[in-house]
């Protein structure tokens, strides 16, 4: 799923400050799951926003709308009969979503109620992990399931740097090693001589490096 | 095929090699590389001068290289992939080879959380391993990493680091093989504080048959104070201090600590010495160079060898 976290509520609120009609759009797809724009947090962050509005003496109307998607033009399209009636959009979805509906509707602006982190795994009830960039050329073959693109600090293709040590990453205390992950998994499987194959260096083009990405499957066309 | 360098000369006529390095100022001032360049004089073989290390913005490594080569030195230039892509890389490396730089030291680099721009986006195009074959590439075969031929190919001696004291261990010496096999011609180790760990490694190393087909130095620092031997102990991943030492440097009084830290160092030096395989020593006197010819001269291991 793609991960969210919520902005600083300061930081939404004064993204707010020139407007007092809100369309607070959640997502019910990875956000709700990641627990950071469903319609459980789009009901908090309205309450939230009306308190401090209201205790300002600045009072505003919120409409809170969670889409089965934002990234679909489907679920995009039911915004229309009422998104007219809102000075500005405030939208809980990932990045994706949030660029969807401005790119819709292009007479409203679509505000960022969160940062949009990583692609990842929940690792147990309220921790979510990162395990995927994208990168458009994928080698978990050969590092068998452990990613080294994303769960290296440095993304390094030929084994670990000379920081691990006890399992952990030099980096962050809390993140484990991706190589001594690799190294344990060639051992659970007895293949630790696959640690001496080099891995050449890596064709970029089919990551952002490449550009904005697309994918077109010609048969689904319609 | 040999280079020019005077490090390969000095390790392939069989002499014990010595290795020490220079860390680039935080300026563009010439007199401070000139400065520390200055205690070394004489005493090494060749010098190493740091990239950014520890990810604080210095003068360049290949700037600074300069500097040392017009005073005489054989400068091991490192290079890191943290801030540098391929294309980057390669036209260093050919700049650097245009004026005379005979050695490269490859490296991955430290990220750059440690350092004082911890919110800049890394590179990492490509990892040490990969920056080894792409110099060995250019040098043996004229070609750039996209297989086009380089007009002028760059000669250098091709270095490499290894650190026996991280973990995994059990893929440490594995590690190194694997840097042999993308063409490093030498490798220089972390600090050997545990003489004793480093010793399995290299036994791991010569199982390998790793050190007939690279130069071994192995990573020397002589301590200052017991504060610096604590500081590195605890806080400087992938380092390995042994309890016995910090107690040693503990117990000498604080007027004699740095004393003491020389004498751990020398005794550091004759035991790695004695390890088969092991081809010569890289001292990093961290802003301690004016120590590195009394090292040098206590441990027998001057006058250096001339062409």
């Amino acid at each position: 799923m793609i991960v969210a976290d919520r902005k600083p509520f300061e930081e939404i609120i004064e993204m707010l400050k020139p407007y007092s009609r809100i369309l607070l759009l959640g997502c019910n797809e990875c956000v709700t799951v990641c627990a950071a724009g469903g319609a459980k947090e789009v009901a908090v962050l309205a309450s939230e926003i009306r308190l401090f509005r209201a205790k300002e003496g600045k009072p505003v109307e919120i409409k809170e709308v969670t889409l089965e998607r934002n990234c679909d033009p489907e679920y995009v399209e039911t915004l229309k009969p009422f998104i007219d009636d809102f000075d500005v959009v405030l939208s809980m979805a990932c990045g994706c979503g949030i660029q969807f509906v401005g790119e819709r509707y292009r007479n409203m602006i679509v505000l960022p109620a969160v940062n949009t982190t990583f692609y990842g795994v929940t690792e147990q009830h309220g921790v979510w992990a990162e395990r995927c960039q994208g990168c458009g050329n994928c080698v978990l073959d050969k590092t068998l399931g452990i990613c080294p693109v994303t769960r290296c600090a440095k993304s390094l293709f030929n084994g670990p740097c000379g920081g691990s040590q006890g399992g952990v990453c030099e980096v962050n205390k809390d993140t484990p090693c991706a190589w001594q992950l690799i190294v344990d998994r060639y051992k659970e499987m007895g293949m630790l001589d696959r640690y001496l194959e080099i891995q050449p260096v890596k064709d970029w083009s089919t990551s952002r490096d490449g550009g904005p990405r697309k994918r077109i499957r010609e048969d689904l066309k319609i | 095929m040999s280079t020019a360098s005077n490090l390969e000369r000095v390790l392939k006529s069989g002499n014990f090699a010595v290795t020490s390095e220079c860390g680039p100022p935080r300026g563009a001032d010439p007199e401070a590389v000139k400065k520390k360049g200055g205690f070394l004089s004489g005493y090494v073989d060749a010098v190493n001068v740091t990239d950014n290390q520890t990810s604080v913005v210095r003068m360049s490594s290949f700037s600074a290289s300069l500097i040392l080569k017009t005073m005489g030195f054989d400068p091991v230039m490192q290079m890191v992939c943290r801030d540098r892509n391929r294309i980057a890389i390669q036209s260093d490396i050919l700049g650097a080879a245009a004026w005379g730089i005979n050695n490269i030291l490859c490296l991955s680099g430290d990220h750059q959380k440690f350092g004082d721009h911890p919110t800049a986006k890394n590179v990492f195009d490509i990892d040490s391993i990969q920056l080894i074959q792409c110099v060995r590439k250019m040098v043996d075969e004229g070609r750039f990493l996209s297989g086009e031929e380089i007009k002028g190919r760059p000669s250098l001696f091709i270095g490499c680091a290894e650190n026996p004291f991280a973990d995994p261990f059990e893929i440490r010496a594995m590690r190194l093989a694997k840097k042999a096999k993308a063409g490093a011609q030498f490798v220089q180790t972390q600090c050997v504080f545990n003489v004793e760990k480093f010793g399995k490694w290299m036994e791991m190393v010569r199982d390998l048959g790793v050190h007939e087909k690279v130069y071994i130095l192995a990573g020397i620092t002589p301590m200052k104070s017991v504060g610096m031997a604590k500081y590195m102990k605890n806080s400087v991943p992938g380092m390995d201090v042994p309890d016995d030492l910090i107690k040693r440097m503990q117990d000498a009084p604080k007027e004699k600590q740095a004393e003491e830290g020389i004498r751990i160092c020398l005794e550091t030096i004759e035991k790695v010495r004695s390890i088969k395989g092991v081809s010569g020593i890289h001292i990093m006197a961290i802003e301690w160079e004016q120590m590195v010819p009394e090292i040098v001269k206590s441990a027998g291991l001057y006058p250096r060898p001339q062409p």
